[in-house]
């Protein structure tokens, strides 16, 4: 048992950090400490930045354009890259559909969509969630119906996010309706820019616009746009949902936000003094951190396991990542709520331009508590990870 | 970075495992309870017969050498099987003063004790007044001649009734609350002038309230410097924290593991409760909480290593804090979910939940060490 990295890792962590430093646009990292919502460019430009040096596709086979790293590598990078803070690559192309296609993909698939998903020159949303199948997803009603050489698709998708910068969509389809539940799903996609596809945003309550419904109204897609069997559906969602297994405690995140709200609380007052000087507020600092900490080192563990036993099947201890990084997540932003205090109420009058940069920052404290209750239930709600973990771990 | 054990460590962990499943299930407990005491020589024999008494000390004294991985290894186990045995008080407290700051010829005088079983220590620290804080003393050890003379009363001695020897904090200078002038030393416990009132503490271990009057020492009694001696304190009361630590992750894994067998077997309303939503999701959470504390043992553990030892202090806090968090939740959740069973003497769980809740308050509460967490600035 050693907790510390090798001297490799360390100067790996020392290569990231600096090629952060020299290459994550200024502007970008800003926004991200602020709680921003970044432009569909800003992100874009910094991905293709990401991906010319190598790292836009870093856990992918190297035939596909992988960097061949070691979990604790793709830790490290995963952790610097979210507390420096500079977006994660677009899971829903790079974590998502891309390992599904270079899986159970053809090879003209591969050779179509893996080089555009790495460079982004596709934007990739995922379509599957709709108005009646949360939790439930396997209840979905989209259709595809096969017409000669193309399925005809009907139906409507919610909480599609980023859909309004999309060019492609996956899409988990029900292909026979005469199939039990899980057993009739097809995972199709296709073009953003067919006829017949309408994006519908979606405001949250932090104001922003994030998610969307789709609607599909007698979409043509090309029969090959099968990805794998045809009713094989559910299990490539299954193996897509299992991938992405530490990402998910978002450590850096948390980590990242924990520094602001100290550099705040020494600048704001409360009392006479500094937040961050009233001991009460430093307690429920540091109980956050300490949550962190084990957290930290829970993750750690799911990495050493994965590097030492393979990524095989999904892992229920990502159940408890999961639980307990969207909690701290929820956590920071309740603690930035506190020190801001009554300048908490102020909607965002200047808007995401920058222009009155001494306030700018107090504007986004709010809406991020409000946007960051979805942590807890997107991906599988943290009841759901209750469920798994009672189920696949205790055996209930 | 690496997690698992090592092949001599995975040994370690069957050796300790297997004899705790022969000579430890409960009905044995309840034995080794009444006998004089209050714990089990045979089990203290066989416990020093596979070299578990010597474990942290090195060769030349007689040990093996065994780092911090063994000792959390070994707790862990005790934890699990709630054991009586004076492991904490002997080997880790007692042994550390000694590894860390004892002389040749004390090593010598007590470390060979120690391994073959043949004695027993207590370390008895804490005053009527001082709570957590160790450098709150006011028993003090007056210089006479080339030795020294103590006096002072000291609670809730662990072991205390039955050791043979005592290690005894007292001020040999300054103020109550002041930091230097703390001295430590090794007091035979049949010394004139020792007066002892033991009792069982509520977990079904052994302490005792001892006043010392007029104690006589000889100069070779002091570890380390009689004048200065809290950095040592610290360090050794550090390894016992990180031990408790990892002996509470052993109980809470015992606990959860009763639990959820528990649920899976009792019918209500003609099914297993542990069918029943709200009861799966409450034993997920103490899965959570559980797991979080074996995450922050391992790093307290590692943490006892570390050079820095205001980071040291930090870390090991910190692990204290999500341990009693953790124990605390799994501990309750464990009584509640079992139900009016959970509430007798004779369920096993109870006893888990009552180790438990005395670990949280042993060396540091969470509410303490949250507090020198945060007056450190935090982890971050």
């Amino acid at each position: 048992m050693d907790l510390a990295f090798t001297k490799e890792e360390v100067a790996f962590r020392e290569e990231v950090r600096a090629f952060f430093r020299d290459n994550v646009p200024p502007d970008t990292r800003r926004k991200m400490q602020e709680g921003r919502h970044l432009s569909k460019d800003e992100m874009v430009t910094w991905w293709r930045i990401l991906n010319k040096k190598g790292w836009g596709v870093s856990h992918w086979p190297k035939e596909y354009g992988g960097t061949g790293w070691t979990s604790v590598q793709h830790y490290i990078f995963n952790e610097e890259l979210q507390s420096y803070p500079a977006p994660q690559p677009l899971a829903f192309g790079v974590s998502m559909v891309g390992p599904v296609i270079y899986t159970f993909g053809n090879e003209a698939q591969k050779k179509q969509y893996l080089p555009r998903i790495a460079n982004v020159d596709d934007w990739w949303c995922q379509g599957f969630s709709e108005p009646g199948s949360g939790s439930d997803l396997a209840s979905l009603r989209t259709k595809a119906e096969r017409k000669g050489d193309k399925w005809i698709i009907n139906g409507q998708k919610t909480w599609t996010t980023l859909a309004q910068h999309a060019d492609m969509i996956f899409c988990l389809c029900r292909t026979d309706p005469s199939a039990k539940k899980q057993m009739g799903i097809s995972f199709i996609v296709f073009s953003m820019k067919s006829k017949g596809v309408t994006v519908r945003p979606i405001q949250t309550i932090d104001g922003g616009h994030e998610v969307n419904e789709v609607f599909f109204d007698n979409v043509e897609v090309p029969i090959e746009n099968l990805i794998g069997e045809e009713n094989k559906g559910w299990d490539y969602a299954k193996f897509l949902l299992g991938n992405e297994r530490t990402g998910i405690a978002r450590v850096g995140v948390s980590k990242e936000r924990l520094r602001r709200i100290k550099e705040l609380a020494s600048k704001v007052e409360s009392g006479g003094r500094p937040v961050i000087q009233d001991p009460a507020f430093r307690e429920r600092l540091s109980a956050c951190e300490i949550e962190l900490k084990a957290l930290e080192l829970t993750q750690l563990r799911v990495v050493a396991d994965e590097g030492k036993h393979g990524k095989g099947k999904p892992n229920p201890a990502s159940s408890v990542l999961k639980i307990k990084g969207s909690e701290i997540q929820q956590t920071t932003t309740e603690l930035l709520m506190e020190v801001i205090g009554p300048f908490a109420a102020p909607y965002d009058v200047h808007g995401d331009d920058g222009s009155n940069e001494a306030m700018d920052w107090t504007a986004q404290i709010a809406p991020s508590y409000f946007n960051n209750r979805k942590v807890s239930i997107y991906g599988g709600s943290n009841e759901i990870q209750r469920n798994i973990i009672a189920k696949a771990v205790l055996g209930l | 970075m690496d997690f698992d054990l090592s092949e001599e460590q995975r040994l370690l962990k069957e050796s300790i495992d297997g004899l705790l499943t022969d000579s430890y299930d409960f009905e044995q407990r309840k034995k080794y309870m009444k006998e004089k005491g209050g714990w089990s020589k045979a089990v203290w024999s066989k416990l020093a017969e596979q070299g578990l008494l010597g474990l942290p000390f090195t060769e030349a004294d007689g040990g093996f050498g065994a780092g911090g991985v063994e000792t959390m290894i070994v707790m862990e186990a005790l934890g699990k099987a709630l054991v009586l045995e004076p492991y904490l008080a002997t080997v880790v407290i007692g042994g550390g003063f000694l590894r860390h700051g004892g002389s040749a010829e004390q090593k010598a005088a007590h470390i060979p004790g120690i391994i073959d079983g043949s004695k027993t220590l207590a370390f008895a620290q804490l005053e009527k007044n001082s709570r957590y804080d160790l450098f709150d003393v006011t028993t003090t050890a007056k210089k006479k001649g080339a030795g020294w003379v103590i006096d002072g009363e000291k609670f809730v001695v662990l072991n205390g009734e039955n050791a043979d020897t005592l290690i005894v904090t007292a001020r040999t200078k300054g103020e109550r609350r002041d930091r230097n002038g703390i001295g430590v030393f090794l007091v035979p416990a049949d010394a004139k002038g020792i007066s002892k009132k033991g009792y069982p503490t509520q977990d079904g271990l052994h302490a005792a309230d001892i006043s010392f009057t007029g104690v006589e020492v000889g100069s070779d009694a002091a570890i380390g410097n009689p004048e200065d001696a809290l950095d040592l304190i610290e360090r050794v009361v550090d390894e016992a924290r990180i031990a408790l630590c990892a002996e509470a992750v052993g109980a809470m894994d015992e606990s959860l593991k009763e639990t959820v067998e528990y649920i899976k077997t009792r019918k209500q309303f003609g099914v297993a409760i542990g069918s029943f939503q709200s009861l799966q999701h409450r034993a997920s959470d103490m899965f959570v909480a559980a797991e979080q504390a074996r995450s922050m043992s391992m790093f307290a553990t590692m943490a006892g290593d570390f050079e820095d030892a205001k980071e040291r202090a930090s870390a090991i806090a910190a692990a204290k804090v999500q341990i009693g968090k953790s124990l605390k939740f799994v501990g309750q959740q464990s009584i509640q979910l079992h139900g009016g069973i959970g509430m007798t003497m004779e369920a096993k769980i109870g006893h888990y939940f009552k180790r438990l809740t005395m670990i949280e308050n042993t060396f540091g509460d969470t509410e303490y060490h949250l507090r020198r967490v945060a007056d450190a600035g935090g982890l971050i």
